[in-house]
C-alpha cells in the first residue's frame, strides 16, 4: 500500500468515526484504535496519539453548531468538567498501583447495565418542572435549547447534580486509569442521574471529552506519539464527519440517537469484560 | 437625541442577549480554529506528497514512515526548525497543535465570557477548571 491509498481509506473511516462521535457524545477512539492497528498494523503509540486528536476533532468540529443551537449546556460542561478533571488527576497518581484488570470487569459491567436502564427509559418524556433540585437552582443549571426535530424549543431542569458530580469524578479516575474516553460513562450519567435530554447530554459530554483529551494531549506531543502521516488523515476525516454530524443532530429524533448509543454502549461494555476476563 | 437613543439602547441590554453574543463569538471562533487547522493540515500533506513523490508509488518507502521514528517533530524548537524549511509535515504538525489547543482556547475565552456577563460564581468555576487542565498538562510533562 502507497501513502495516497493510506490517506484515502484512512480519512473514509474517520469521516464516520467524526459522524458517530459526534452524534453520541464519544471519542473517535473506539473505531480509530482497532482500525489503525488492526487493519494497517500501525504502532499502538501511534494509533493513541492519533484517538487523542481524534477525540479533540470530533470535540471541535462538532461544537461551533452545538453552540450555537445551545445543544451543549456550558453550564453543565464547566460544573461536571471540575469533577472530571480532579478524577482524571486521581487517575494518573493510581496509574500502575491498581490491577486494572478488574476494573475492566466492573466498568464493563457497569455499562453494560447503563445501556441497560437507558433503553428502558426510550419511552419516557421529559418532566419539565417536576424535579426539586437544590444545587442545579443554586447553579442554574436549567435550560433550554432549539429542537430542529420537534420544530420547538425545549425547556429541561437538571436533577441530581450531587450524583452527576460523584459519577463525573468516578469517570475521570477511570479514563486517566485505563485510558478509554470516559464519554461511554458521561453520557448515562447525564442522561440517567441528572436528566438531561438525550441531545443535551451527547452534545455536552462532546464538549467535556475534547477537553480533557486537549489537556493529556501535550504529553503524547512531547513523546512524539502524534505522528502526522497518520493523524493528518485522521484529524481531517474526523473534522469533516463532526461537521456533518452535529448539523444531523438537531434534525435525528432523540430516540433513535439513544438506541444507537446503547447499541455502542454494549458493544464497549462486551469489549471491556473480555478483555478484562482474559487478563 | 440619536446619541441618547442608543446609549439607552445599550443600558437595556438583557442578560439573555449577553449570553447570546457571547455564544455566537466562541462559535465563530471554533469555527475559525477548526478551520484554519484544517488548512494546515491539508497544505502541509500535500506539500509533503508534492515533495516526496516517491510514497505516492512506492509502499516501502511509505511503511518507514508508521514505524516508530525519531524523524516527527515533537519539541517545539523542532517545529520552528522544520517551519523554517517550509517543510510540508512542519506544516500539519502546526495545524494539528492548533486543533489541540482549540478546546483550551475555548475554556480561557469562556472565563471572560463570564466575566463579560459579571457572572462571579461561573467565572470562578471555569478558572478552576482551567488551572486543573494546566496542572494536569503540567504533570503529565513531568511523568
Amino acid at each position: 500500500m502507497n501513502l495516497l491509498q493510506f490517506d484515502l481509506s484512512v480519512l473514509a473511516i474517520s469521516v464516520v468515526a467524526g459522524g458517530l462521535g459526534s452524534l453520541l457524545g464519544l471519542g473517535g477512539g473506539i473505531i480509530i484504535i482497532p482500525v489503525l492497528t488492526l487493519l494497517f498494523h500501525i504502532d499502538i503509540r501511534y494509533a493513541i496519539g492519533a484517538s487523542i486528536v481524534s477525540v479533540i476533532a470530533t470535540s471541535s468540529g462538532a461544537a461551533a453548531a452545538y453552540v450555537r443551537e445551545r445543544m451543549t449546556n456550558l453550564r453543565v460542561a464547566m460544573v461536571l468538567e471540575l469533577a472530571t478533571s480532579a478524577g482524571a488527576l486521581t487517575g494518573a497518581y493510581l496509574a500502575g498501583q491498581l490491577a486494572v484488570r478488574w476494573l475492566y470487569v466492573i466498568f464493563g459491567i457497569v455499562m453494560g447495565y447503563s445501556a441497560l436502564m437507558m433503553f428502558r427509559k426510550r419511552h419516557e418524556a421529559l418532566d419539565e418542572f417536576a424535579v426539586h433540585a437544590p444545587w442545579a437552582d443554586y447553579l442554574r443549571l436549567h435550560s433550554s435549547y432549539y429542537d430542529e426535530r420537534a420544530g420547538r424549543e425545549i425547556f429541561y431542569r437538571v436533577a441530581r447534580t450531587r450524583v452527576g458530580l460523584m459519577l463525573m469524578y468516578v469517570a475521570g479516575v477511570v479514563s486517566g486509569l485505563l485510558g478509554i474516553g470516559s464519554g461511554a460513562l458521561k453520557v448515562p450519567a447525564m442522561d440517567l442521574a441528572m436528566r438531561l435530554p438525550i441531545k443535551v447530554s451527547t452534545a455536552t459530554s462532546n464538549f467535556m471529552i475534547g477537553v480533557t483529551a486537549a489537556a493529556s494531549a501535550g504529553v503524547y506531543f512531547v513523546r512524539g506519539d502524534i505522528n502526522p502521516i497518520i493523524v493528518a488523515p485522521v484529524a481531517t476525516g474526523v473534522l469533516i464527519g463532526a461537521v456533518v454530524g452535529s448539523r444531523l443532530l438537531g434534525r435525528l429524533h432523540g430516540t433513535t440517537i439513544r438506541l444507537v448509543f446503547v447499541a455502542v454502549l454494549l458493544w464497549v461494555s462486551g469489549e471491556m469484560l473480555l478483555k478484562g476476563l482474559r487478563g | 437625541m440619536n446619541q441618547r437613543h442608543t446609549h439607552q439602547a445599550t443600558s437595556e441590554t438583557t442578560v439573555e442577549e449577553k449570553v447570546r453574543k457571547v455564544e455566537l463569538l466562541i462559535s465563530n471562533l471554533l469555527r475559525f480554529g477548526v478551520l484554519a487547522s484544517l488548512v494546515l493540515i491539508i497544505g502541509g500533506t500535500l506539500l509533503s506528497l508534492a515533495h516526496h513523490s516517491e510514497y505516492l508509488t512506492s509502499g516501502v518507502s511509505f511503511q518507514r514512515f508508521i514505524e516508530p521514528t525519531d524523524a516527527v517533530p515533537h519539541s517545539l524548537a523542532g517545529l520552528a526548525t522544520g517551519l523554517k524549511a517550509f517543510s510540508g509535515t512542519a506544516i500539519a504538525v502546526l495545524g494539528i497543535l492548533l486543533l489541540i489547543a482549540t478546546p483550551v482556547v475555548r475554556v480561557g475565552v469562556s472565563i471572560f465570557a463570564f466575566i463579560y456577563q459579571r457572572d462571579r460564581l461561573y467565572t470562578l468555576i471555569t478558572a478552576t477548571v482551567f488551572c486543573l487542565l494546566l496542572l494536569s498538562f503540567a504533570l503529565g510533562k513531568v511523568e
